[in-house]
């Protein structure tokens, strides 16, 4: 029999392992060739890619006070990439952590505005950073509730929730809150409400470098992070082995949303130093892409974090050096993400081309067992 | 009464950006593909549909009006499909997750409509614009003005930009595409369960891309038309951020329904405006802009409650299809 | 022969990897017959019926339709030839029409033109003997309506070839007796049409001609009004082939569990297990025989207390504890108590494993529990692992690594080996040797044996009796959710047995 008309030019597989250290290698390889995407553009537009990557780098580590803007960029990225970890472990699809992170600012904001002043300035912090988390957590909980109880769509519920709360900020920027008169601008926050810095850097680095670990051991080692984990492979098998899924997609969505909240009071009360509809200003987004490219690994969190932070405040520094817009970060972000979300398939699947020998026993074996 | 058809008429303007980007997802969505990159998209078609323009304009003694708005459509669209040729590529031949490369994409496109934007300010030396007559064939009605002094719906009927027209010509041939061709049939096919299609003959891989590509194609156009008659031709990245994302939950709202997405749209672009028209003492003005998502997510909330098959997503939306998980 | 065969195959061989599924087997068809293709799970049926409609190529053997030699690499090839198959597993589009569905992937004639596909599925429906509406919606039909759009896709494209896999398997007799009944109007049609099945009386009834399978081999082909139930299980079964598995005798067994009347409903009310009774005891094996779906899977689940009982009891006695019952138990009560349960599902990781997790994950899935405080105990699990790794040869690069990469002996054997771990006192194993090769399979039973003299009372759900014949010390064989009876099976023949699973010679004739 001609075999050849049967078999396609090129087929897919799914790769055994393939080594760590290779994976690796085909990572960095994504990495590199999206910045050369990206320096083709620069050219084209007439400028000197490596000279533009030299300001970058320049920009965003060059010197003290830039590294310290360049931390205050990645902190908020980490913690809520953080935040979603488990969520995408379970499969349940929150892309509403933007929304979540607005929730816990605006209640962190709630007691900076009006409990500044009559209570000490550690326990208000802790009160701005514990109701932070617990409306993150709570915002959180509603779509997960619903996606508990009626299987509603999870990822369409979360995001029309980012909306909804960032809508809830302008109502307050324009009115209960609102400094001046006309002003639309929430008061600046008292020094009280302001998280304190260490090494010239507000403290909520400290906070997200212990999440980290929190996080890479609550995943790892609890009996929750174990829930997590059989839950996001196989429903089935949760419920054999006596887990109860609803709550725990509801308990993991509240986790979530707290980081996310805590992340929210971290902003306002560390960074921004007040409210405003902006506050979360794509982070939500962003940090799932650092998530998913992490492999939801925390401490290669901290990387991908950083890399988008240097990016984002070096082109600042473009902007205002080589003037190239500095909306280029954003493109340079994308073509990265979009280079590593690419390669991830190289690394889980092989090619195999017509002709070349190549051992395709377990899809044989099953197609066996099944007959 | 007049501040009752303004209001329409306004809800129209708004509305007719929405019901690009919404028809395109709709499409796409259709295939199983959620594209979640429309605001990106919807950037991008903004930026490159009013370059095109702006370009036409400077390059030709006499532009041509109608020329330039098929001029802004064609860059808009071409936009779009690019953008989502790229996420089709990563999503269905490269199979990575559709979330998060969507969101990719919505960095990516928001990121290159703001760079055309400020570029073409840095290089034209400060403003963009095009001339008052051309504006006039994006912003002025297609009909003569016989027909829109019929009183009270004259203007509600024949008063609106060319692009709603073609909004709701669009919506039409989608919704007897979808319902009523074989090509249609099979596209829904592959949205519900592509391992039915596929044991049925169609080829899923095709459908997927075209399906999505053109959807982009079509949600891009909305960002151009926004541009140039809401934005009045200039290019205004604040006013655009937030569109794409709407139509996204229009998409949801409508459920999954191109015709219902012509009043959806209008709705939703009512409610993006009555703040300004209908002040009501007890609700603050701002509050109405949250109302269109709310409504979404009751609508959501419902519909799974229901559990209505008729009125669910796609079955298998979300999902990359790999033929041999079967 | 004066006429051509509809279908004729010729020195058919398939195998995947090492297993061959189809050592070169001859198969024809006339038209206007209904031949059954009979055989036990596993004997090959279904894929040499896949070669038929396109889904799997042979590796070696020809295929002639209508005489002439055809090469079906498709199944749109399939259809070219006029030939249809009816899967197990039926492909529909859920919110689509029943016409929607059947005219899904056709060019007919460009426009789609919906009315016309309605009258023309209405036109084969009183041709037949269907009744349904093609305007109805897929998800409000039942099993058996979703099985007649099926079929209508098939005729619909006009296929003359029609091969139905169990396509009783999911229906009630009621159903059964209406399909059979369109049938035979299809045959009389002039259509050739095969029956995959194992169901003995199914055959008598409908078939013209019967062929044999088993394991892969072919048996031959008989004329049904020539043969009689008893010389097809002969032909199905075969004589009894020696292998040598060790069985000692446990010298003081005792009663562990004992079941009394125990009466199950599935969901759509039809019953699976009939007033079932037997004891099982501790320091035997006691094998379950029947043919697939006679309500195996059931009596285990419904001991594990997954599937609900409605009447009945099961009297569980552990050794040295006053017996209790299991009826209103829950699965992790009853685990606790020390019932143990490896039931292998035909994707094997469906259910009792995480695929994307290491020995040691899987190994937690019964642990996890465990102890105090928030963290999970992973060292006790690990030792676990290591073990099972080490006694059952499990084949892999560490216990960290994901089972679903493991090739499916060691996903089995990793399956088996964490419920033995739990040194049960009732193990109850389902279909542990399936798709395993002969070493492996010997060490599954190694284990079993090893159980069995530590006193636990193991119940063994086989498909292969002769395996049954020489590892257990009783066999119960259930037929349509009854016990048909229980031999000792030192001394019953292959035979006995086989009348058992289906009636023929037990005392209930059906």
């Amino acid at each position: 029999m001609n075999q050849s008309t049967k078999t396609p030019f090129v087929r897919l597989a799914k790769r055994e392992a393939m080594n760590p250290w290779k994976a690796w290698c085909i990572r960095i390889g994504s990495i590199l060739l999206a910045l050369i995407l990206g320096s083709i553009l620069i050219a084209a537009i007439g400028k000197n890619p490596l000279a533009a990557y030299g300001t970058i780098l320049d920009g965003s580590l060059g010197s003290k006070t830039m590294l310290r803007q360049t931390v205050r960029i990645a902190i908020p990225l980490l913690g809520t990439a953080l935040a979603i970890a488990p969520c995408f472990k379970m499969r349940f699809w929150n892309i509403g952590a933007e929304g979540q992170i607005t929730a816990g600012a605006i209640a962190a904001s709630y007691f900076a505005l009006y409990w500044a002043g009559k209570v000490p300035s550690a326990l208000l912090l802790v009160i701005m950073g514990v109701t932070g988390a617990l409306a993150g957590g709570l915002w959180a909980l509603i779509p997960a509730f619903f996606k508990a109880k009626w299987n509603t769509n999870e990822t369409l519920f979360t995001l029309m929730m980012n909306y909804i709360i960032i809508g809830v900020v302008r109502w307050l920027q324009g009115g209960p809150w609102e400094g001046r008169p006309g002003s639309q601008i929430i008061p600046e926050f008292d020094q009280d409400a302001c998280l304190p810095r260490v090494f010239g850097v507000h403290c909520g680095w400290i906070i997200v470098l212990i999440l980290v670990v929190f996080m890479f051991i609550y995943m790892r080692y609890t009996k929750q992070g174990y829930e997590i984990a059989v839950i996001g492979d196989s429903i089935n098998t949760a419920r054999y082995a006596g887990m109860n899924v609803g709550w725990v997609i509801m308990r993991t969505m509240f986790l979530s949303g707290a980081i996310s909240g805590l992340v929210g009071f971290i902003i306002v009360s560390g960074a921004d130093n007040t409210l405003h509809d902006g506050v979360a200003a794509g982070v939500g987004f962003t940090a799932i892409t650092v998530a998913w490219l992490s492999q939801l690994n925390p401490f290669a969190m901290i990387a991908i974090s950083g890399m988008l932070a240097i990016l984002s405040k070096g082109a600042d520094t473009l902007h205002t050096r080589m003037d190239i817009p500095a909306s280029i970060s954003d493109i340079i972000t994308g073509t990265l993400l979009f280079c590593m979300l690419g390669c991830e398939f190289f690394i889980n699947y092989q090619l195999i081309f017509r002709g070349s020998k190549h051992k395709h026993a377990p899809a044989e074996q099953k197609e066996a067992a099944r007959s | 009464m007049t501040a009752f058809i303004a209001l329409i008429i306004a809800a129209i303007t708004y509305g007719t950006p929405l019901l690009f980007g919404t028809l395109g997802e709709i499409l796409t969505e259709k295939s199983g593909n959620l594209n979640l990159g429309v605001e990106g998209i919807m950037f991008m078609g903004g930026a490159i549909g009013l370059g095109g323009v702006f370009y036409y304009e400077k390059a030709v003694t006499t532009p041509n009006g109608i020329l330039a708005v098929i001029i802004g459509m064609v860059c808009a669209f071409i936009a779009g499909a690019i953008a989502s040729l790229i996420f089709s590529f990563l999503t269905i031949t490269l199979r990575a997750n559709q979330n998060v490369t969507g969101l990719a994409l919505s960095i990516f496109g928001t990121g290159i409509g703001q760079f055309i934007g400020e570029y073409m300010r840095i290089r034209e030396g400060g403003y963009i614009t095009i001339s008052n007559t051309l504006k006039g064939f994006f912003i002025n009605s297609p009909f003569p003005q016989a027909l829109r002094d019929i009183p009270y719906i004259g203007n509600i009927l024949f008063g609106n930009s060319i692009f709603f027209y073609l909004g709701i010509l669009l919506a039409v041939v989608l919704f007897l595409y979808l319902g009523r061709s074989r090509s249609g049939l099979h596209l829904r096919s592959v949205g519900e369960s592509p391992a039915t299609a596929d044991a049925a003959g169609i080829n899923v891989t095709r459908y997927k891309y075209l399906a999505t590509i053109i959807g982009g194609g079509i949600s891009s156009i909305g960002g151009m038309v926004y541009i140039t008659t809401i934005a009045g031709c200039v290019w205004n990245h604040e006013g655009l951020s937030g569109v794409g994302w709407l139509a996204v939950a229009l998409v949801i709202f409508c459920l999954w329904r191109p015709l219902n997405a012509i009043w959806g749209s209008v709705l939703f672009g009512a409610l993006m405006i009555l703040y300004l028209r209908l002040a009501l003492p007890f609700i603050p003005t701002q509050l109405y802009k949250i109302l269109p998502y709310v409504v979404t997510v009751i609508v959501l909330i419902f519909s799974s409650m229901r559990n209505n098959k008729e009125k669910q997503p796609p079955a298998s939306l979300g999902l990359s299809y790999f033929r041999e998980d079967r | 022969m004066e006429t051509v065969c509809a279908i004729e195959m010729r020195n058919i061989t398939k195998r995947f990897g090492s297993v061959t599924a189809n050592d070169h087997i001859d198969f024809s068809l006339n038209h206007g017959e209904i031949l059954a293709l009979l055989g036990e799970n596993g004997s090959g049926k279904t894929t040499l019926m896949n070669m038929l409609a396109g889904i799997y190529f042979p590796d070696e053997g020809e295929i002639f339709v209508n005489g002439k030699p055809a090469s079906i690499r498709s199944p749109k090839d399939a259809y070219d030839n006029r030939i249809g198959m009816i899967h197990q597993h039926y492909k529909l589009v859920d919110v689509f029409t029943a016409a929607e569905n059947i005219v899904l992937g056709l060019h007919e004639g460009g426009k789609l033109n919906i009315k016309a596909a309605n009258e023309k599925v209405r036109a084969i429906c009183e041709k037949y003997g269907f009744d349904i509406d093609p305007t109805q919606k897929i998800y409000d039909m039942s099993v058996s309506q979703k099985q007649t759009v099926e079929i209508i896709k098939v005729l619909y494209r006009g296929a003359d070839i029609l091969i139905l896999d169990e396509p009783t398997a999911v229906l009630t007799p009621q159903e059964t007796d209406k399909l059979f009944a369109i049938l035979r109007n299809m045959k009389a049609d002039g259509k050739a049409i095969v029956i995959i099945t194992h169901k003995l009386h199914e055959v008598m009834d409908l078939s013209d001609r019967v062929t044999v399978l088993r394991k892969g081999e072919y048996i031959g082909t008989v004329p049904t009004s020539d043969t009689s139930p008893q010389a097809l299980t002969d032909m199905m079964v075969g004589r009894a082939v020696t292998l040598n598995i060790d069985r000692p005798r446990y010298e003081h067994p005792e009663q562990r569990l004992e079941l009394q009347g125990v009466t199950c409903f599935d969901a759509e009310g039809v019953k699976k297990l009939d007033n079932v009774s037997f004891t099982a005891l501790g320091g035997e094996i006691l094998g379950i025989a029947g043919i697939a779906g006679s309500g195996q899977k059931e009596l285990l689940e419904a001991i594990a207390g997954l599937y609900p009982i409605s009447s009945g009891s099961i009297l569980y006695s552990p050794e040295g504890k006053a017996p209790s019952n299991l009826v209103g138990k829950t699965p992790m009560q009853i685990k606790k108590a020390g019932v143990a349960m490896a039931f292998v599902p035909e994707d094997r990781l469906g259910m009792g494993l995480v695929g994307s997790m290491g020995m040691t994950g899987n190994m937690m899935l019964r642990s996890w529990r465990k102890g105090k405080g928030i963290f999970v105990n992973r060292k006790d699990p690990n030792a676990l692992a290591l073990q099972v790794w080490k006694d059952l040869e499990v084949v892999t690069p560490s216990t960290e690594f994901p089972v679903r990469r493991l090739s499916g002996g060691n996903v089995q054997k990793v399956l088996v080996g964490r419920e033995i771990a739990s040194s049960p006192s009732v193990l109850m194993t389902a279909y542990a040797v399936r798709g395993l090769d002969i070493n492996t399979s010997y060490t599954i039973y190694n284990l079993m044996t090893e159980q069995k003299m530590r006193g636990t009372a193991v119940l063994f759900v086989g498909e292969d009796l002769d395996v049954l014949l020489e590892l257990c010390d009783r066999i119960l064989v259930l037929c349509g959710g009854k016990v048909s009876g229980i031999v000792d099976a030192r001394t019953a023949s292959k035979e006995e047995i086989g009348l058992l699973m289906t009636h023929i010679g037990g005392k209930e004739e059906a």
